[in-house]
Order: structure tokens, then sequence, then C-alpha cells
């Protein structure tokens, strides 16, 4: 079953184009890697997906689970089953994790028409999810990432996405900043959390380490704004060894 | 025998923002209320004008006392609220403010902080939000009198405009006389972090709550501290509702 099918999307960012024609199915269990030099517009397609203000869409169609992705408001994305992993998770001082993503997982199951969780049920969602990423309960009911270390914004961000459940996620270069104990954890987490039937994910990365844990079922190589060239587990290898200039 | 003070011009450095048409119907304003902290002694009040109008305080604090004023000014066209603070030896002193304003409202919180012998600390901190056509002004003096020497003065200033037409004034002004003086302010004038606003929608909330979450945190910056600091955070957020 398809999931996300990207079709011919033109977005810019500061009246600049920067994606250029980019096209890309995703069907339901699967994990595709992006790949591509710097600036070659990886974070703009994540960013362009989850509806970020001054991400303009000037061509193309992105359809999300039979629906026009393009048409809903960044909630209302979150609300029907995407997540964004940021490269650079924001900082947002005085604002407790826990609070924030209580309200955040109950704005969603309102949208969907589900029943809210409890403080306590919430608490317990939270505590799992926290331990599969071997993060301490008390990190999350700090300010959302402040003063976190760049390791710890990205585990950060798994426990958010564990909680949130979501059924598709792009998780940008979520392995920067990871030593080797954290890189492991977070390739589990990220195995656990959405390695499953009517789930899938868009791993965007620079290295074969973390596709080491999350084996990719597709491999994509970006560059100047679209997909240029598509494989399977072995591009991501040779891509490594080889450069992008190389493969592409 | 002098008559009763005329009517203030904005010519004035502490009405330069005020609103001299609503003053004009409060004028000659009522003598401020005088408060004495005896040496080593403490107090606290929370100032929350329910009409707006002035409001005027006069605080002496003595030898080694502590005194905390926390201000939530949201209400009526126009809120002043005056503070004219002197600190003898080692004595303490808090503000902590809140200003929301909206539609038309002015809103001042102008403090006078008098350092007149050594050793005593002040913190001031004033948040402000104004939507609408709202001005919110925070002037804020300091004064470090000869002698006062090891005052340690600190002021910080913050507003966000969550509208075009909205205003925001912060003056800190400062004198120092003495030596060994530690005056650190700061003020800025700004708006909602738009990437943290992406990043709570990112996560499934509508703009309005990502904006009421942030700006809950940055109200809640002035009541840290605050004795009855849960409830004035409350009455805060039930009149940043009313902004959003
Ligand atoms: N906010 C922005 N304003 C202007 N240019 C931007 C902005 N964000 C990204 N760009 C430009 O868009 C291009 C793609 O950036 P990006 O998507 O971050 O690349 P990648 O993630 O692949 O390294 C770059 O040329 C970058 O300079
Ligand atoms: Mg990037």
């Amino acid at each position: 079953m398809t999931m996300l099918q990207i079709d011919n999307l033109q977005a810019e960012v500061a009246g600049k184009p920067i994606l250029k024609g980019l096209s890309l199915t995703v069907n339901a269990g699967e994990i595709h890697a992006i790949m591509g030099p710097n600036g070659a517009g990886k974070s703009t397609l994540g960013y362009t997906l989850g509806g970020r203000p001054g991400y303009a869409v000037t061509g193309g169609s992105v359809t999300f689970d039979g629906r026009d992705l393009l048409a809903l408001a960044p909630h209302e994305r979150a609300a029907a089953g995407l997540f964004l992993g940021f490269q650079y998770p924001v900082e947002i001082p005085g604002v407790s994790g826990a609070q924030f993503l209580r309200e955040a997982a109950n704005a969603q199951r309102k949208a969907r028409g589900e029943e809210p969780l409890s403080g306590g049920a919430f608490l317990k969602l939270a505590r799992e999810q926290a331990a599969l990423l071997r993060m301490d309960m008390d990190m999350l009911k700090r300010p959302v990432n402040v003063g976190f270390s760049g390791g710890e914004k990205k585990r950060a961000e798994m426990v958010q996405m564990g909680i949130l459940d979501p059924k598709f996620a792009v998780l940008d270069e979520t392995d920067s900043g990871l030593d080797i104990d954290a890189l492991r954890i977070v390739g589990e987490g990220i195995n656990a959390i959405m390695r499953r039937p009517g789930k899938a994910v868009l791993l965007i990365t620079h290295y074969q380490r973390l596709l080491d844990y999350v084996r990719p079922d597709f491999v994509h190589v970006l560059a100047g704004g679209r997909i240029v060239r598509t494989g399977g587990p072995e591009l991501a290898l040779q891509l490594e060894e080889q450069g992008y200039e190389a493969a592409a | 025998m002098t008559g009763p003070a005329p009517l203030p011009t904005r010519k004035a450095e502490a009405f330069r923002y005020a609103d001299i048409g609503a003053l004009a119907k409060l004028w000659p304003l009522p003598e401020p209320e005088s408060v004495v902290v005896p040496a080593g002694g403490s107090f606290s009040r929370a100032i929350v004008p329910d009409a707006g109008g002035v409001t005027r305080l006069a605080l002496s604090i003595g030898k080694g006392a502590k005194a905390a004023v926390h201000v939530l000014n949201c209400n009526g066209d126009y809120g002043r609220v005056e503070l004219d603070v002197t600190l003898h030896e080692s004595a303490d002193f808090t503000l902590g403010g809140a200003q929301l304003g909206a539609g038309t409202q002015t809103l001042e919180i102008v403090s006078t902080v008098s350092h007149v012998e050594p050793g005593a600390t002040s913190r001031q901190t004033v948040r402000s939000v104004l939507a609408g056509r709202a001005t919110g002004t925070c002037l804020g003096r300091v004064a470090v009198a000869r002698g006062a020497d090891g005052t340690d003065a600190a002021q910080s200033v913050r507003a966000l405009l969550l509208d075009p037409a909205a205003t925001a004034n912060a003056r800190p002004e400062l004198e120092i006389f003495a030596d060994d003086v530690k005056c650190a302010h700061g003020c800025a004038v700004g708006e909602l972090d738009a990437q943290g606003l992406f990043y709570l929608q990112s996560r499934g909330l509508p703009l309005p709550d990502a904006r009421r979450l942030m700006l809950a945190a940055f109200i809640a910056e002035a009541f840290a501290g605050a004795g009855d600091g849960e409830r004035l955070e409350r009455l805060a957020r039930e009149r940043l509702e009313a902004l959003l």
C-alpha cells in the first residue's frame, strides 16, 4: 500500500528554488534512506513535508495516506501520522517537555476523534519510551531541549517519536552528534518504534553506520533538488566508498 | 503653599509614553502608599490592578530586609504601576512584572530603585506581551548613590509583540555614583520564536496552543519565586487566552 507519494515536487525558500521536481514513492512497511551532499535540499524536503512556514511549494503534489498532505496545516499533518525528526531540534525555554508532549499527543488524539490520555497513562507511556532510548525521565520534564547536548537532543527526538507513535517518520540526520553507543540505542529505538506493519520511514543520513542498525529497503541520492539515483542497501556502501559525485 | 502638581506632559521622562488623556481624568494622583520595611524584616506584595488606573507604591527597605513586589498589569485601558524603592544597607529587592495588553491598552511599569547604602541587591524582571494596538512600557531607573558601594542591581526587560501595530518601550536608566557596583541590564523587544512555534506545531499542537505554551513560559519568568506565583501565572494565562 502506498503511504507517501511525492510527485514532481518543487519548493522554494526565500525565493530560491530548492526542490526541483522531486518524485518519490514510499510504501507501508518500507524504510528509505536519503543521502546526498550538503545543500542538496534534504532538510528542505523534510520541512516542506512538515509544512514549515517559508517553505513555499511552487509545483507538484504530495499524497499521504490518500490525502493531499500539502493542504494540511503542520499540526494536522502530525495528527495524520507524520513525524519530523529535526536535524537541529529546537530549544524552547520554560516549556516542559512532558507537558508539551502530553498536550501534543492529546491534540493529535482529539483531531483523530480519540479519547485523551490521562496524566497517568501519559506518564506510563513516556516512561516506557524514555527507557527504550535510555533517557532519564527527569530530562523529559525539563524545558524542551534546553541545555541538552547534541546527542541528547537526538535521543529526545526519538523519545518524542515513541510517545507520538506516528505512521511515517522523516528523520533528518538523527545520527549526527551521536557517539557509538548512542547510535546503537537510537538505531534500535527507530526499529522498535517504526519497523512495524503499516509504518514507514524516510531516513536522511550521510553515513552507512546508522544503516547498519536500521536496514533500508531503498537508498536514494538527492542532489540539486531531485532524486538522481535509487538503489538497494548496497548503494549506501558504494556512496560511502566513492562519494556522491561518482555515484550520481 | 504649593498647589497640586500640574498634569505632566510627555516631555517628562517618566510620562514619555503615558496616556496623558487617561491620566488627566485621574489627576491629581493620590500620594503613593508608603511602606517601610524595618531592618531585618520582609515584605511581599502582589499588585494586580483590576481596572487599570494608577497604582503607586513607595518602599523603604531597611538594613538587611527583603522585599518582593510582583505585578500583573493587564486590566483597564490605562494601567500604570509606579514603584519608588529605596534600599538601605544590604537590603534586597525583587520586582517581577508582567504586562499583557490588547486592543488600545496602554500599560506601564515605572520604577525608581535607589541604592542609598552599601551592599544591597535588586533584581527587576519585566515581561510584556502586546497584541492589537496595545502599548507596553517599562521605565526602570536605577540610582546608586555615593557610598553605596558593592551594589548589585540587575534589570531584565523583554517584550513580545504579537501584532504589527503593538508597541513596546523599554528604557532602563542607570545613575551610578559609587564604586564596585554590578549593574546588569538587558532589554529586548521581539516576536515569538518562529522555529519554536513550528517545532511545537510539528508535534501536533495547533498554532494557538503552541503560542499559548510559549507565551505562558515567557510570562512565568516574571513570577519565578513569587509567593503566590501560581495564582499570578493562572491569572496571566487567563488573560493570555483573551489575547490570542
Ligand atoms: N531559511 C533559508 N533561507 C535561505 N536559504 C536556505 C534556507 N534554508 C535552506 N536554504 C538553502 O537551501 C539549500 C538546501 O538546504 P538544505 O535543505 O538545508 O540542504 P541539506 O539538508 O541537503 O544539506 C541550501 O542551498 C541552503 O543554503
Ligand atoms: Mg540538512
